[in-house]
C-alpha cells in the first residue's frame, strides 16, 4: 500500500487565502496527501476557504487548533470546548503545569514545545512518561532547522535531539512537520526525514514521522468524530429494523 | 580492488532566479559544511555532472554512504548566491542512464 505522507502544521495567514493557496499548492505537489492548518478556536472549523483549495490541489484537509492555555485548568475548559469540534489539538506548551497537564489528558494529540527558548521545553522523562500512557505525541516543527544558523541551530539541535532520545525510549511517538508560512520552505516528506537524522531520527523512525504517525492521528480521531463511534473499542456498525 | 558504490541525485532547483553551476554547487557545498564539517564533506564524494540552468535541473555524483547527509544539506539550503531558492531530490540512481531513464530527460 502507498504511504500517505501528511503535513500536520502548515502555518499561512489566514486572512490572506492567495498565499494559504500557495502553500497548500506546493505541499501537494512536493508529495503531501494531508495537511493540517491550524485555525483560531472561535472560528468556523469547517474552513470553507481552505478546504475548497484542499479540494483543488487533491490534498486531504485536516483541522486543527493550536491551544495555548496559561494554566491546567484553562487548557481544560478549552479541550472541553474544542475535542468534538477538530480533529488536531495541539497544546503549545508555555509552562511546566500546562505541560504536564496536556501530556496525561488523552484528548491532546501534540505536544508543541516553544523553539528557541530552550528553558520552556520541558520534554524531559517525567513528561514523556505521562504522555507515552496517554495518545500525545511530541511535535517538531522543521521550519527553524532551516531559518536558523551557527550557534541557534546548534543549540536547536542539541536539545532536539536530547528530546528524541527521551520520547524514543519511552515510546513516544514523533511526528515531524514543517511549520513554514512561506512555500519556498515546504520540503519533501523524503528531505524531512533526512533533516530529521540531524536529531537523532533515523531510517524507519523518521520515515514514520512523516507518514505513520500523522496519519494514525488523523484516522483515530477521525474515526472518535463519527457519529457510528459509542466508545473506545464500540462502533455503530448497523442500525435498522433488522438488528 | 572493491568497487566505490555510487549514487546519482536529479535535482531540482526552484526559484524564479537562474544560476550558475558555481553558485549552486557553491551552495551545495556551503550547506553540507555548515551541517557535516569538513570531514563530513570529504566524505560525500559530491561532484556536479551535469547542470541544465533553462531547466533548473542538476545531477550530482555522491557516495552511497553519503546520500542521506547530501538531501539533509540539500533540503537545508534556502537561498542560492542570496537569493531565495529551494533544491529538491527528484530521483536517486545507482547509474546515470537509470537517472535519466527515471526522470525522461
Amino acid at each position: 500500500m502507498k504511504k500517505t505522507y501528511g503535513d500536520l502544521h502548515l502555518y499561512p495567514n489566514l486572512n490572506n487565502l492567495e498565499q494559504a493557496s500557495r502553500l497548500i499548492e506546493k505541499a501537494s505537489q512536493l508529495g503531501y496527501g494531508a495537511v493540517a492548518v491550524p485555525t483560531p478556536k472561535n472560528v468556523d472549523v469547517q474552513a470553507p476557504g481552505l478546504r475548497k483549495v484542499c479540494r483543488d490541489f487533491e490534498v486531504d484537509f485536516v483541522s486543527r487548533v493550536d491551544l495555548r492555555p496559561r494554566s491546567p485548568d484553562e487548557l481544560l475548559r478549552d479541550l472541553r470546548k474544542c475535542r468534538r469540534r477538530f480533529e488536531i489539538i495541539a497544546v503549545l506548551c508555555d509552562s511546566k503545569p500546562v505541560a504536564r497537564q496536556a501530556a496525561k489528558d488523552r484528548r491532546v494529540d501534540l505536544l508543541n514545545f516553544p523553539q528557541i527558548d530552550y528553558r520552556r521545553r520541558f520534554f524531559d522523562s517525567a513528561e514523556a512518561e505521562l504522555a507515552s500512557q496517554a495518545l500525545a505525541c511530541l511535535e517538531i516543527d522543521a521550519a527553524r532547522l532551516l531559518t536558523l544558523e551557527g550557534a541557534d541551530r546548534i543549540r536547536l539541535l542539541s536539545s532536539l535531539r536530547r528530546e528524541v532520545a527521551t520520547a524514543t525510549d519511552f515510546h513516544v511517538p514523533v511526528v515531524v512537520s514543517s511549520g513554514v508560512s512561506d512555500a519556498a520552505l515546504v520540503r519533501k516528506p523524503m528531505e524531512i526525514a533526512a533533516l530529521s537524522s540531524l536529531f537523532g531520527l533515523t531510517g524507519k523512525l523518521a520515515m514514520d514521522a512523516v507518514s505513520v504517525n500523522p496519519s494514525a492521528i488523523v484516522t483515530r480521531n477521525r474515526e472518535k468524530l463519527s457519529s457510528k463511534f459509542v466508545a473506545p473499542g464500540i462502533k455503530l456498525v448497523r442500525e435498522g429494523k433488522d438488528c | 580492488m572493491k568497487n566505490v558504490r555510487r549514487r546519482y541525485l536529479a535535482l531540482h532547483v526552484d526559484s524564479a532566479e537562474p544560476f550558475s553551476s558555481s553558485e549552486l554547487m557553491n551552495a551545495v557545498w556551503n550547506a553540507v559544511m555548515k551541517l557535516y564539517g569538513e570531514y563530513g564533506a570529504s566524505q560525500t564524494g559530491l561532484s556536479l555532472i551535469s547542470y541544465e540552468p533553462q531547466e533548473r535541473f542538476a545531477v550530482v555524483r555522491v557516495g552511497h554512504r553519503a546520500v542521506e547527509m547530501v538531501r539533509a544539506s540539500l533540503a537545508s539550503i534556502t537561498s542560492i548566491a542570496s537569493k531565495p531558492a529551494a533544491v529538491h531530490v527528484l530521483r536517486v540512481s545507482g547509474t546515470i542512464k537509470a537517472l535519466r531513464k527515471k526522470t525522461r530527460l
